[in-house]
């Protein structure tokens, strides 16, 4: 019994994990995205002068955009915008826009 | 009886327009989906237009109203007063609204709305029926808190210029014909108005201009308002730093009428003000269409929605987006925003007529570009969050802020917002 205790216990705890990076409905994940298009281009895909976001790796979006936020990264904008959103929030937006095409 | 013409059949006759699309656009011909209509196509109802063609991949039959034949951008337009851009850089055709996102283009304007019957009728007499209406209709002018412009000739001579187009043309014109030593007066409207820092760019767009072509000239703002509405700090350094001895600011300057025949205006409380090129920006109001319709009820002005879904408080099934809206606190009356306010109304309106729900966050963000001179630019940026509690967009504490500084950098991320922007809402 024990070891099936155990393996439940882990089976919980990692999909309440997942759950806590993935909660938001990916529509609504789409939506804030879309909020980010009017500098960085519909679907993620800019015009000349700003950086695209489709294809760009998730940790490397990610710790880029946490950095903003924490400050450890200079901006002349975004380190104001991200403050917006939550870590959780900033994490599934980098998500979103790796899995979009280049 | 007139006979109704019908959607359904426009879409039959417009056939053609639509085969050159991919099939999944294609599957709109046969008009079996449901059926929006968006009023205007400005920031607000362009890109809600064709978000919601996107975001129901193509099943949604869009129709978009709109009686100019091209898109031309309010920001920026300061710039082509101060002589850096053109007409041409600040105008996008719709074409690709329709090509690439199967939006049907009808030029031409709504003169009533039946929400009981969901149908809209157009200048033209076409009434077309709708799902679901999205107005996003800008705003319109309150006339009637300036007396004198009512009187023949005063609005060609008297310009406001606040709506990008011939008056942009004609109030360069203006300035181009202005003898150096000449006085350029700008009149500000109580805020709420369309574009808060607008007013103050403008000053120093014409500032920049002066202080190149008519050295002895002088900007003369007068702001009904109490201080500067938006990134004073700012814009007051670069009128001290660039352009002193061409700006001079005053507060609490009510304008309550114009003589258009000597370019003078009339205040409340001051002295009146006579100008070589006089530009007043009347108060202003939701567009006449949204006004017309009773949809304007917060004190008749501006139209209050559920932000959740941009559905109007006074009418079933009719959505309204952009300047038109009664803001929540903080939230600023702008082009950026309006394209967020169409993001949010397009994913609600795509799952109210599929079965879904309409998402439960929404976030906007508002990044704002001034441009203090040819190159040099100060933002403002603001987050806003949904609050389920108050039921309305709050600003987040902690998030947004201005510039440190004018700079050429942002003058260059300026330019590049303009072109993501315009391709955004139109591409």
């Amino acid at each position: 019994m024990k070891p099936w205790v155990k393996w439940g216990a882990v089976c919980v705890l990692g999909v309440g994990l997942h759950q806590a990076s993935a909660q938001a409905d990916p529509l609504q994940v789409r939506s804030w995205a879309a909020g980010c298009a009017n500098c960085h281009g519909t679907a993620g895909i800019a015009q000349p002068g700003m950086e695209s976001l489709a294809g760009v790796p998730r940790e490397e979006l990610a710790k880029k955009l946490l950095d903003f936020k924490a400050g450890r990264k200079p901006a002349t904008i975004m380190h104001q915008l991200v403050k917006g959103y939550t870590d959780d929030e900033l994490q599934q937006l980098a998500a979103y826009f790796a899995a979009l095409k280049k | 009886m007139q006979r109704r013409q019908l959607i359904q059949t426009m879409v039959a006759g417009s056939a053609v327009g639509v085969l050159g699309l991919t099939a999944g656009c294609a599957s709109t011909g046969g008009a079996t989906g449901p059926k929006v209509v968006v009023v205007g196509g400005g920031y607000g109802g362009a890109t809600t237009a064709k978000y919601v063609r996107m975001w129901s991949d193509y099943r949604i039959d869009v129709t978009l109203v709109e009686p100019n034949a091209a898109f031309v951008s309010c920001p920026i337009s300061n710039l082509v007063l101060g002589g850096s851009k053109t007409m041409a850089d600040i105008t996008t055709p719709y074409d690709n609204l329709t090509r690439r996102h199967g939006v049907r283009m009808v030029r031409d304007s709504v003169t009533t709305i039946d929400p009981d019957k969901r149908v809209v009728r157009l200048a033209s007499g076409t009434e077309l029926t709708y799902d679901r209406l999205i107005l996003s209709p800008g705003v319109d002018f309150m006339w009637e808190s300036l007396p004198g412009m009512a009187k023949p000739g005063a609005q060609d001579r008297v310009l406001h210029s606040w709506k990008a187009g011939p008056q942009t043309v004609a109030l360069r014109r203006q300035l181009e014909a202005m003898p150096d030593g000449g006085v350029y007066a700008l009149a500000i409207p109580l805020a709420p108005y369309r574009c808060p820092p607008g007013p103050y760019e403008r000053a120093c767009q014409v500032a920049h201009y002066f202080s190149k072509a008519k050295p002895r000239s002088k900007v003369l703002i007068l702001d009904a308002n109490d201080d500067v509405t938006s990134k004073g700090p700012l814009f007051k350094k670069a009128w001290a730093d660039r352009y002193k001895g061409i700006v001079e600011y005053r507060p609490k300057h009510t304008a309550v009428d114009v003589d258009a025949s000597t370019n003078t205006l009339k205040f409340e409380f001051n002295d009146d003000v006579k100008a070589t090129v006089l530009n007043v920006i009347p108060s202003m109001r939701a567009g006449d269409i949204a006004v017309k319709s009773g949809l304007a009820t917060a004190n008749k002005r501006w139209c209050e929605v559920d932000f959740l879904t941009h559905e109007s408080r006074a009418a079933k099934n009719v959505h309204v987006l952009g300047d038109s809206i009664q803001i929540a606190p903080g939230m600023p009356k702008s082009g950026h925003m309006a394209n967020q306010h169409g993001k949010t109304c397009a994913a609600a309106v795509v799952a109210l007529l599929t079965g879904g729900q309409p998402n439960a966050v929404p976030i906007y963000n508002n990044t704002c570009y001034s441009f203090v001179s040819d190159e040099d630019v100060v933002h403002v940026a603001s987050v806003h969050r949904y609050d389920p509690t108050q039921k309305t967009m709050l600003t987040v504490p902690g998030s947004g802020g201005v510039s440190s500084a004018a700079n050429e950098l942002e003058g260059r991320y300026a330019w590049s917002w303009a072109l993501n922007i315009w391709a955004d809402t139109l591409a």
